[in-house]
């Protein structure tokens, strides 16, 4: 299954810059809690307190944050756990 | 204190609930479940090892609270797109997404709210049945986890169909007459915000 859908996927889409990172952005929104943000980003990431607490707030203030950065099949993990905790994510090449 | 999640001693988290918030929480959780829907296991043939293979839809829900619950993964809410090719990718991007994961997303979240539904029909049971006064929830700390999403997701879909989109939305809410239609939908959002809270503060730390 999963040999198969990553064929296809390159077959379709040829990514034309694989030295760039891809990152994983996490968007505001009124409904999820501060403390619950901070409790997904310390647990899924692993992340420190003061760390996860500092991409919240980034978060909240801001309207985004990006919160992970890899391959893009590791972004896609990390985007599809975001919304299994019901946080709004995406993912997208670093083209900064 | 009534209503408030507290941490139990060697992990997980207990709440006094009466029959009026056990209701309550039921009813939100039983209807997120049937938005959500039967999903493949349900629906497909008997065949696992074809449901193991079946696709997820490519198309964004049209429902307001599943298109919240299961957003497009490359398309970013607050930025246009600068060309039309870049639109159309982080489209068919998004759809080769949705294919693969969204089944197992339902899954999850489906689990999450029956969870809820079964341990309040088990205090319920516990108790004496419907009408006796509630009592208090017991959760071990992977069914607490298992609570903690159900309940932003019950939050999520209560936002959505009361139309809260930012800061603003949420103000004006707060300040509804009485007699507005939407006020017990509100003050349900707000008791679960507490409630929620007051979980995710026993998981902490």
């Amino acid at each position: 299954m999963e040999t198969e859908r990553t064929e296809s996927a390159e077959e379709t889409f040829a990514v034309p810059e694989p030295d760039v990172p891809w990152v994983t952005i996490v968007h505001n929104d009124p409904v999820n809690l501060m403390s619950y943000v901070t409790y997904v980003f310390q647990t899924y990431f692993g992340y420190s307190k003061d760390k996860a607490t500092k991409l919240m707030m980034d978060v909240h203030h801001k309207g985004r944050a990006v919160v992970s950065s890899g391959t893009r099949e590791e972004m896609e993990r990390d985007v599809q756990a975001m919304h299994g905790y019901g946080l709004w994510a995406t993912l997208q090449q670093d083209r900064r | 204190m009534p209503g408030t999640f507290e941490p139990l001693p060697g992990g997980g988290a207990a709440v006094a609930l009466d029959d009026v918030e056990i209701s309550i929480i039921r009813s939100l959780a039983a209807q997120l479940l049937e938005l959500i829907g039967p999903g493949p296991a349900e629906d497909a043939s008997a065949d696992p090892l074809a449901e193991l293979f079946a696709d997820g839809p490519s198309e964004p829900p049209s429902d307001p609270v599943l298109r919240r619950l299961f957003p497009d993964a490359y398309t970013d809410p607050a930025k246009f797109p600068d060309t039309a090719e870049k639109a159309e990718e982080a489209k068919a991007y998004s759809a080769e997404f949705r294919r693969y994961t969204e089944n197992d997303l339902r899954a999850g979240k489906r689990e999450g709210a029956l969870a809820v539904v079964r341990g309040l029909d088990e205090l319920t049971m516990e108790t004496g049945g419907a009408g006796a006064g509630g009592g208090v929830l017991r959760l071990t700390p992977e069914r607490s986890l298992q609570w903690l999403k159900a309940l932003n997701d019950i939050r999520l879909a209560i936002a959505a169909r009361l139309d809260i989109t930012d800061e603003e939305d949420s103000e004006i809410l707060y300040r509804l007459p009485d007699t507005d239609e939407r006020k017990p939908l509100v003050m349900a959002y707000l008791w679960l915000g507490g409630l929620q809270e007051s979980l995710v503060e026993t998981l902490m730390d």
